[in-house]
């Protein structure tokens, strides 16, 4: 069922369980009680930081498979993504997870791409258990898109950290038991460019299409700007955010100020040296499926819009001089309490 | 007074470099070897040793200094032995700095993991 641009999900796929992995940056900060596992080794006992990344990943798909009370070969389908090139740490997991697996990549906001097919496969009775999953290491993604570690570059106070962590979700059948909260609508973005070059100014890159995609949603399912307890962005950070909050405005969506909030503003505690705030893959995946995910369920929040947001360049690309490619998916979610 | 000179001198070459970072958007390694040929060419027209005798470290300390370096050692030895001076004397003074990097990066290296 669609409505305009945005797919209506009429058996409401459940969310039967989710985990969140972090790092020892996340543990430090403010969400720390709402992960899953914290690990305050950033290698997590490898030898390279892509493997790291990648047992940041198994390890919220165990957590998450686990908390559904499901084996891995319970899941019929397993749609993942990450950062880095050729998404390997994906595509590893899925080596060690044996079940059948589509790879995905909208960068950052992959999660939120990742967590609408799902419900697609499981609305269109395609799939009955569907595992979803995302990661990023921050130094794993600055040696690939920035500088190497080891070369102590200066950034400028609108760059992001890239949040080490990673987030999953089992997707269900609507009747299943579970965390109560559905899945009920999602609007696929397009890829919005405003010829932005600067990859340390993604936040300002990436607003625009949080702002397409959550007007198209908006306007197809002609919604109140009070609709949802929170429209949450995946990473748009201090600079994004406040441009999205001021873009929304200007086009008149009323969305009560109080309602808008940003994964990346959410992870870190202000005095964290974490410049702008976070961003990666692990922002939307960490804040939406470990934090929101529990607040929905012990009753803070019942409805939540998650727009996760992606910068859709390449290191080439921007060796290049191409501008910063974005895009943004957005996912409704609602709290329905037993009957 | 040396002091004060060496801060006012050295610290508006960090803000130059500073400046290629923030509004030029150069990457670190473009802000850098522009610094060098800057003072390499400083060096060659015989600008940048005054700099050095009015601000001292202010002038030696930053990297504009390594291409004054080159470029004297590379003019001092051509005058001793002609043109083929340039391409011998070129690391003559500086190679106390390019051999101790070398040699202290080696060491570091052995005894740390150097990459991240």
């Amino acid at each position: 069922m669609r409505q305009g641009r945005t797919w209506l999900f009429p058996t409401r796929p459940h969310i039967a369980a989710s985990a969140a992995v972090g790092g020892p940056m996340e543990a430090q900060g403010p969400l720390a009680r709402d992960f899953d596992v914290l690990h305050e080794d950033f290698w997590l006992g490898q030898d390279s930081f892509e493997k790291a990344e990648q047992k940041l990943l198994e390890e919220a798909c165990e957590k998450a498979i686990e908390k559904a009370g499901m084996k891995k070969e319970d899941i019929d389908v397993f749609l993942a993504g990450d950062l880095l090139n050729q998404i390997i740490t994906s595509n590893f997991t899925a080596r060690a997870l044996a079940v059948p697996y589509l790879g995905l990549f909208s960068a950052c906001a992959t999660s939120m791409e990742g967590l609408a097919l799902a419900a697609l496969l499981v609305d269109a009775g395609k799939a009955k258990r569907v595992l979803t999953g995302v990661a990023s290491h921050n130094a794993a993604s600055e040696r690939q898109y920035r500088y190497p570690t080891e070369y102590g570059a200066q950034k400028p106070p609108t760059a992001q950290w890239t949040v080490t962590g990673a987030g999953a979700a089992v997707v269900v059948e609507g009747h299943a038991p579970g965390t109560g909260v559905h899945i009920t609508a999602a609007t696929v973005g397009r890829v919005v460019d405003m010829g932005i070059q600067d990859p340390f100014n993604m936040g300002a890159a990436m607003a625009p299409a949080a702002v397409e995609t959550i007007e198209t949603h908006f306007r197809d399912l002609r919604l109140a700007g009070d609709h949802y307890d929170l429209i949450l962005t995946g990473d748009l950070a201090r600079v994004g955010h406040r441009i999205c909050v001021d873009l929304l405005a200007e086009r008149g969506l009323a969305i009560p100020r109080d309602r808008m909030a940003d994964c990346g503003l959410m992870i870190y505690r202000e005095d964290q040296p974490v410049f702008a705030g976070g961003s990666g893959a692990a922002s939307s995946g960490t804040v939406f499926y470990g934090h929101i995910l529990r607040e929905m369920v012990r009753g803070n929040l019942r409805r939540v819009l998650m727009v996760a947001t992606g910068a859709l360049l390449s290191p080439v690309s921007y060796q290049q001089k191409e501008s910063i490619p974005c895009i943004a998916h957005a996912v409704a979610v609602e709290r329905v309490d037993p009957a | 007074m040396i002091f004060f000179w060496a801060f006012v001198v050295g610290g508006l070459i960090c803000v130059i470099g500073q400046i290629m970072l923030d509004v030029f958007k150069l990457t670190p390694a473009h802000m850098t070897t522009t610094l060098v040929v800057v003072g390499a060419i400083l060096g060659g027209l015989e600008l940048y040793d005054p700099l050095i005798d009015f601000a001292g470290a202010g002038a030696t300390v930053p990297i504009t200094s390594f291409g004054n370096a080159l470029v004297r050692g590379a003019l001092a030895e051509a005058e001793r032995s002609g043109l083929v001076g340039v391409l011998t004397g070129i690391f003559e003074v500086t190679s106390a700095g390019i051999s101790a990097a070398i040699i202290f990066g080696f060491l570091m290296a052995l005894l740390f993991r150097s990459k991240g």
